[in-house]
């Protein structure tokens, strides 16, 4: 599978092939999500209906996790099989992460100004959250500030990997320190403290918003790697 | 051993030669310590409240200003690439690249800690784990700092670049590290919190040279 999609010619006429229903499937999703979540699903009974921005909150979050692990494990792959698909996904991934993170944020400030009462805390799980968000600003920064595109990939690829020691800390700094944000109540080990009426729009929503993922990683790749080959052509027309 | 005791004479004489690196970096730590008592206001009993952080803060922000010419002027005449040639490994390099930062920044960091403490006006029963938690930290400090150095070697604009990737992974380092602080001042245990201190310093002892290494032949390359 590694070594099928190690040819780019090969990975774009897949990508050609996918897009058109990925981005479709992508769409009805979200119209899915979005209608269960604001018009089908319950109200809170202590917060209301501000309990809605949880639909876009918690698949952002779970999606800024997921794919800051994304560009790790591609760096590792990057770096270990020299793969040359895998230090573009990264490079690719890294301002999709960070647009997820930054959603986070706002949505979660939203949200604490009518429960918290106040725009921002300075609570465990914020305060990692907005580590994360800088983890991925240097990963981007590190990658575009040198000549050669492969040495920025590489270094980026590094610090992805050391940045990693911060995921769990993240995941876990709810459950590890007594906070204003409330603990997980979905990813534990008995069943889902969440009612099947607001888990499923929630679920649809975070699906949507994988397929938002791949899909635009997809696109991007693909300019990526036509922005290359405009790049290699300018150089043969010089010669 | 032979070599990393060579490199490291090397790099600490460089250091403390002419209008030294290390002597300027004592001058920006009592003058940041000086510009928080001008922001903050003279407050003695707020002062003292914040004090911990501050010395951390600082001592952070002082261990960053010499990182970034800790690589570059080998890389610029060449020396780099004779180490790199060398049959010892660059794993050592790193490691003594580590320790001479180190000798000439955290040393320094940690003889001026009680200064600052002073300065602020801080009971004089956290001067024990001040030094204990900076004497654990500062080398955790400078193992991350040799890593992003060499990580940004190279790069168009690595005087900003090395801060905003370093400085989030020193987090951990400060949250522990003005804690045991903290704890001090209130009168509680901090025992359980130098042994976090000491578990980072060993998973970066063990791993930040390697990747640092690896960085460092990247940018030869």
């Amino acid at each position: 599978m590694i070594n099928y999609f190690a040819n780019p010619s090969r990975f774009l006429k897949m990508t050609e092939k996918l897009l058109p229903w990925l981005v479709r499937l992508t769409i009805l999703f979200f119209i899915v999500g979005i209608y269960f979540g604001l018009f089908y699903s319950p109200a809170d009974y202590q917060q209301g209906d501000t309990v809605r921005i949880m639909y876009v909150h918690v698949p952002a979050a779970w999606m800024a996790l997921a794919c800051y692990v994304f560009i790790a494990t591609m760096g590792a792959l990057s770096l270990v099989y020299k793969h040359p698909l895998a230090g573009l996904a990264a490079k690719s991934a890294a301002p999709i992460g960070a647009s997820f993170t930054i959603i986070v944020i706002i949505t979660g400030s939203l949200w604490g100004k009518p429960i918290w009462g106040a725009w921002w805390v300075w609570d465990a799980r914020l305060s990692s959250v907005l580590v994360l968000f800088f983890l991925y600003l240097g990963h981007i920064a590190l990658s575009y500030s040198f000549e050669n595109p492969s040495r920025g990939n590489k270094a980026s690829a590094i610090l992805a990997l050391v940045g990693l020691v911060n995921i769990p800390i993240i995941k876990f700094s709810v459950d590890w320190w007594n906070t204003l944000h409330q603990p997980a109540s979905i990813t534990r080990f008995d069943a889902p403290a969440i009612d099947p009426s607001m888990l499923i729009p929630l679920i649809i929503m975070a699906l949507a918003f994988f397929l938002y993922f791949i899909t635009v990683l997809l696109v991007r790749i693909k300019s990526e790697l036509t922005s290359q080959k405009i790049k290699s052509l300018n150089i043969k027309m010089i010669k | 051993m032979n070599y990393l005791g060579l490199v490291i004479i090397k790099d600490v004489k460089l250091a403390l030669q002419g209008v030294s690196d290390t002597g300027m970096t004592f001058v920006f730590l009592l003058l940041a310590c000086t510009l928080f008592q001008f922001s903050i206001g003279p407050d003695q009993a707020l002062l003292m409240k914040v004090g911990g952080g501050v010395i951390w803060v600082v001592a952070l922000l002082a261990t960053i200003l010499s990182l970034e010419r800790l690589f570059i002027t080998d890389f610029e005449d060449g020396t780099l690439e004779q180490y790199f040639l060398s049959p010892v490994s660059l794993v050592f390099f790193a490691i003594a690249k580590a320790i001479s930062h180190w000798l000439t920044t955290g040393l320094l960091v940690i003889i001026s800690a009680p200064l600052i403490a002073v300065l602020y006006n801080l009971p004089s029963e956290i001067f024990l784990p001040l030094v204990l938690s900076m004497f654990i930290g500062t080398p955790i400090l400078s193992l991350i700092g040799t890593l992003g150095a060499a990580l940004t070697l190279g790069a168009s604009r690595s005087g900003v670049l090395m801060p905003l990737i370093i400085l989030p992974l020193y987090v951990p380092v400060l949250i522990f590290g003005s804690l045991v602080i903290y704890n001090a001042m209130y009168g509680h245990s901090y025992n359980s919190l130098l042994m976090v201190l000491i578990g980072l310093l060993l998973i970066t002892s063990a791993l930040a040279p390697w990747a640092t290494a690896y960085a460092l032949r990247q940018a030869i390359e």
